[in-house]
């Protein structure tokens, strides 16, 4: 996400159930949810945010499929065009009828690819390739807290957002200015 | 509790009837009809005529011998030609000496053939719908044996389909004793053939007659009725011990602890059966031909077969207002499974035939050259029906959801795997005088109508949901 000035509110639970009820009520008054750090993924927390349904499943058909041309195209290439060879005592010399012999190529990178893509589809579609800065707010969430980044504006005043996180449950709460990356 | 509704019972009355006149018409028309029989008979020695190139090819395989063998033949085209060579190699079943002994092509061997349709017809359809109910019972094993949390609510379906095993298994057992006597015209096992295990016999084959200690009447008979009793004798533990949940004052969490023995029990048993029992009804048809992981490979049929069949029947049910505690959850849990093992079918069929294809020996690939020969179209579909099509349209999360992409699918891949099962039978019992026809259809009917009278009725005899089992409130609540 790009450096923006919003004010953003946090808000540190100590409980899954607890934080998914306050989800809820944030959303309920049209708040923004930036974004949930969790140390381990909560049941149901995405369809209560809100957010949109993955589409790695497409990903990793296309992955999968660029897998299969890759092997059909390298077992071609090399087995009938380039080096033909006599496969189990049938000379044929043909993609066709030798196909049984590359279909364990074919499998394996259909999924080699699919999944090795997928993994580093991931990392950078969340940031967390290898390198990248960390943008946890609190590193207690990586133990046994979780925290809610609340975008402040809108109808409601910061104090009005503080007190309702304090309400749903939060055990913390506060306001932070600081530039997001 | 579930309503066996007067329509539903006449429409499976209805199959069993088209079933019974199937099966009785295949008999009575039986062997008769000659002149399809004299026509093959002509074909088979054509064939035959053909193959003694090929006979000369098999001997000279050294390189010393191959040059010599190819001057003795000048018909014989220098070519690249891949269907060539295949014709004349020696993998073909007339040139090999492992799949032909002498009796296979005279008059009686095809007489044999003809008498044989009705039974293989009969086999295959009582091995499917065996496959629908076994395999059920194997997966409700799994569910206790593991404690599964979320298949709660389809338990009394699953001990529903496993209530249908005893139909089919008392046909095999009908199959399998009439073979052993040669009653009928039965010659489906042709190692059960009188002074086949005989040196003195004119149709004496050392290669059957070494299997002796394990193909042998009594014997087999004896397994059939071990597998039989373990099987059906499991199911209905399952459901005694099921049933008394419904009562009140019941330690539930005791009989719990008790299914889960029995689960793991009859996995054990299962895992030796399933396998053996594969060996014995179908593998032993063509009993020159082994392969070791045949009976996995029927077990996937098995098993897919079965859980399809499981989704056909929740689809039904929901579509009658039954079953509110399956959730959309439920529903894609049961179609993933339907595609995962799809998927591991196709993995066991061809780890069994690219091994073959790869080392082309004769005594193996003449299996596959039976079945790329004279059933080649059916292979073929079979193939595209029970891997390109589920893995196509199952492969979605959505149309794992939605009930008509898997009812469509449910229906292929069932008579896909009926398909593969007549594949994996007709070669060695008919051989080249197979028919897909009004019969076997008709037939596999009435094999369905009977898995529709037995499951529906135990299902209407006890309430849908076991609702004092352990985990019924995971399962109800069970989501993705």
């Amino acid at each position: 996400m790009a450096t923006t000035n919003q004010t953003i509110i946090n808000a540190l639970f100590d409980d899954d159930d607890v934080l998914l009820s306050s989800v809820k009520q944030v959303r309920e008054k049209g708040l923004e949810i930036q974004e949930v750090y969790t140390p381990f993924p909560v049941h149901g927390l995405d369809k209560a945010m809100g957010l949109k349904e993955t589409r790695i499943a497409i990903a990793a058909f296309l992955y999968g499929a660029l897998g299969l041309t890759t092997a059909i195209s390298m077992t071609y290439g090399m087995m009938i065009v380039d080096w033909p060879m006599n496969i189990g005592g049938k000379p044929s010399f043909s993609w066709g009828e030798n196909m049984p012999a590359f279909v364990p190529i074919m499998f394996e990178l259909t999924v080699f690819f699919a999944a090795h893509l997928m993994v580093w589809t991931f990392f950078f579609r969340n940031k967390i390739y290898p390198g990248a800065k960390a943008q946890n707010p609190d590193p207690r969430t990586t133990d046994d807290k979780f925290l809610m980044e609340v975008i402040a504006g809108g109808d409601h005043s910061d104090e009005e957002i503080l007190a309702l996180l304090k309400d749903s449950g939060a055990i913390e709460v506060s306001v932070n200015t600081a530039e997001h990356a | 509790m579930f309503e066996f509704s007067s329509r539903l019972k006449t429409i499976s009355y209805v199959l069993i009837l088209i079933g019974a006149i199937s099966v009785g018409f295949s008999f009575l028309a039986g062997g008769g009809h000659d002149e399809e029989h004299g026509e093959h008979a002509t074909e088979m020695n054509d064939a035959h005529a053909e193959g003694e190139h090929g006979d000369a090819d098999a001997h000279s395989g050294h390189h010393d011998t191959y040059a010599a063998a190819h001057h003795g033949h000048s018909d014989m085209p220098e070519t690249s030609d891949f269907s060539y060579h295949k014709t004349a190699s020696r993998a073909t079943p007339e040139n090999n000496h492992f799949y032909s002994s002498p009796e296979h092509h005279d008059e009686e061997h095809i007489h044999h053939q003809m008498e044989n349709k009705p039974w293989s017809n009969l086999l295959v359809n009582s091995f499917w719908a065996l496959a629908l109910g076994l395999g059920a019972l194997f997966f409700m094993a799994v569910q206790y044996a593991a404690q599964v949390g979320w298949s709660v609510v389809l338990l009394r379906i699953l001990e529903a389909m496993s209530g249908f095993i005893w139909i089919p298994g008392l046909i095999i057992l009908v199959i399998i004793l009439t073979g052993w006597f040669h009653i009928g015209g039965n010659h489906v096992y042709h190692w059960m053939a009188e002074g086949i295990m005989n040196p003195e016999s004119e149709i004496y084959d050392p290669i059957i007659a070494g299997k002796e200690g394990y193909l042998n009447g009594p014997f087999f008979t004896l397994r059939a009725l071990v597998y039989l009793v373990g099987w059906v004798g499991a199911a209905m533990m399952f459901r005694k011990m099921s049933l008394l949940n419904d009562q009140a004052g019941v330690d539930y969490n005791r009989n719990w602890v008790k299914m889960r023995n029995l689960g793991a029990g009859f996995l054990v048993f299962f895992a030796v059966t399933s396998s053996t029992s594969a060996w014995d009804w179908v593998m032993s048809i063509d009993t020159h031909w082994f392969s070791t992981l045949f009976g996995w490979y029927v077990f996937a049929t098995m098993f897919v077969s079965a859980l399809t069949a499981l989704m056909m029947i929740i689809l039904y049910l929901k579509s009658k207002g039954y079953l509110e505690e399956v959730n959309k959850s439920h529903i894609q849990d049961v179609a993933k499974f339907m595609f995962a093992f799809s998927i591991f079918w196709t993995y066991l069929w061809f780890s069994q035939f690219m091994l073959i294809w790869y080392s082309n020996i004769p005594e193996e690939v003449t299996y596959y050259m039976a079945r790329f020969g004279e059933y080649k179209g059916l292979f073929f579909t079979m193939l595209v029906m029970n891997f390109l099509f589920p893995i196509l349209v199952l492969m979605s999360r959505d149309s794992k959801r939605n009930h008509g992409f898997i009812f469509a699918a449910g229906i292929v891949i069932l008579f896909g795997h009926w398909l593969d099962i007549f594949i994996m039978i007709m070669p060695g019992t008919v051989g080249s005088n197979w028919s897909l026809g009004l019969v076997q259809i008709g037939t596999m009917l009435g094999f369905v109508g009977l898995f529709m009278l037995a499951v529906f009725r135990n299902l209407s005899k006890a309430p849908l949901m076991p609702k004092n089992h352990p985990m019924y409130v995971e399962s109800t609540h069970f989501h993705q």
